[in-house]
């Protein structure tokens, strides 16, 4: 990856005015599109757009036996694939550090939050638990990956249901869970700190932070990431912006 | 469980139907050409990266383009959740899609190039290597890869002692024998044929017979997707 000096020269120059290329404010975010159950395969499912950035989750459940520090509860792991497919910049293979950083900062948001209710998903203690299976396909990477899966991940899950009937355990019911996480992320370039990051503005990026907020505007997760840096008063800041924001994402995603 | 009965299929369908196909052509931003495709059950992305420099250099081919198909199945097609990565399965099927699509791509244009066709299967109800050509092919057109024909798939198979075009699932697993082929309509050349299950010639007559008629049918489904959105453009 990287970005030519020209095109960082033009967003360094832009950002002095207080402009981004696409013509955002720095606080504004692109256009969000959630289609519900899209996989028939899946528990359940969603295609998340946040402008062209498009990912897929899909949740896939198992019987398995439980952590031995967690007899009483499921489990849960969460995978995204940076596929080829999404950018002339991913490659095939084991999955590299940051697809790895990417699923762990997604599925902290959702663990933290206790957005899945894993002690309902006991099924004898210490013995057979459900592990639910998120996987997160990148279909189109046109920036901003960590809030288009953390999505797209909390979108599926309230799509899904429980596969009781696979399992010869009875009807399928819905999955357990309390409310979502919704994830912010601001990236900085030049001193402009940006929500949402196009392509280019997280190719420029010197420094990126990504927010959980829940429903009552408290923090569950973050991760500071790349090897900028920011001030104390600018990650105040963006936790603010990101209680605000939140909650028009959290509209369209319960909605 | 009768997979024919009355002479229909277990999904309705007659021995030479098939299932609904929707094709949609360049629906992705990022890559250089793009496709999305509904089969029955299946649900195929497919995107085309180049013509690009070949890299690592001894991959290149100072002769012709080197064609790198990948087709990847996401964990949650299939109903028991597929482990990420390529399997012995998958391989299999990306190295004789590359194989058919090569035949097909003036590939000698392009020296040292190489051209990346990505076939992921969002969704399966068998079939898929069929419609992951389907569509890669739609894709490689909306690249503007050059190609003397747009290649098409289609299997067919026997169900019940019947020969019919187009399994499903069910009859993929319960059935007697598959027989995907993909063809250069234009010539009816075929560039793809494989065979799994039990058929006398005579069945394998017709099946071919059902598979290049299938064939026919998709080939104007694909050429319809890819005018409908150049035709946009021109209106626009």
């Amino acid at each position: 990856m990287g970005i030519s000096s020209v095109k960082r020269d033009y967003l360094y120059r832009l950002a002095k005015e207080g402009k981004r290329p696409d013509g955002r404010a720095f606080n504004e975010y692109r256009p969000i599109k959630i289609e519900r159950g899209v996989i028939r395969m899946a528990e359940g499912s969603a295609k998340v757009s946040i402008g062209n950035t498009t990912v897929l989750a899909g949740i896939k459940m198992d019987i398995g036996e439980p952590y031995p520090d967690t007899p009483e509860e499921g489990a849960m792991s969460t995978a995204v694939e940076l596929i080829p497919l999404a950018s002339p910049d991913f490659e095939s293979g084991p999955p590299r550090a940051d697809a790895i950083e990417l699923s762990r900062v997604v599925d902290r948001g959702i663990r933290e939050s206790k957005f899945i209710q894993l002690d309902k998903l006991c099924i004898e203690p210490g013995e057979k638990v459900w592990i639910v299976f998120i996987d997160i396909h990148v279909l189109d990477y046109d920036g901003n990956l960590f809030d288009a899966c953390s999505l797209a991940a909390s979108a599926a899950l309230m799509n899904a249901k429980v596969p009781n009937e696979r399992f010869e355990m009875g009807e399928d019911v819905p999955m357990p869970l309390s409310d979502p996480p919704v994830s912010c992320t601001f990236v900085k370039y030049n001193g402009a700190i940006v929500v949402d990051p196009s392509l280019d503005e997280d190719e420029a990026a010197e420094a990126r932070h990504t927010i959980a907020i829940d429903k009552n505007g408290d923090i569950r997760a973050m991760q500071k990431g790349l090897s900028g840096s920011f001030t104390v008063e600018e990650i105040k800041n963006n936790i603010n912006n990101a209680r605000i924001i939140s909650k028009d994402i959290r509209k369209i995603l319960e909605g | 469980m009768d997979l024919i009965k009355d002479g229909k299929r277990i999904d309705g369908r007659a021995p030479d139907e098939l299932r609904p196909i929707k094709i949609e052509a360049g629906p992705l931003y990022r890559a250089d050409g793009s496709c999305y495709l509904e089969w029955g059950g299946n649900k195929i992305m497919a995107a085309v990266y180049g013509p690009k420099e070949a890299v690592p250099r001894h991959i290149q081919d100072s002769t012709k383009a080197v064609i790198n198909a990948r087709y990847n199945m996401a964990s949650f097609s299939v109903e028991d959740r597929k482990r990420p990565g390529p399997d012995r399965r998958s391989q299999e099927i990306s190295k004789i899609t590359a194989e058919a699509l090569e035949n097909v791509i003036l590939t000698e244009m392009f020296p040292r190039a190489v051209i990346d066709v990505n076939i992921e299967v969002l969704d399966a109800d068998a079939g898929t290597r069929c419609a992951g050509i389907t569509a890669a092919a739609v894709a490689l057109a909306d690249a503007g890869i050059p190609m003397r024909d747009i290649p098409v798939a289609c299997a067919a198979g026997k169900v019940d002692g019947v020969v019919v075009v187009d399994l499903l699932g069910d009859e993929d697993k319960k059935g007697d024998a598959d027989l995907p082929v993909a063809i250069a309509p234009r010539s009816e050349e075929i560039l793809l044929l494989q065979m799994d299950g039990h058929m006398t010639v005579k069945e394998f007559d017709e099946a071919l017979e059902l598979a290049l008629k299938g064939c026919r049918e998709i080939s104007k489904l694909q050429k319809e997707a890819l005018l409908k959105k150049y035709k946009t453009f021109e209106e626009e």
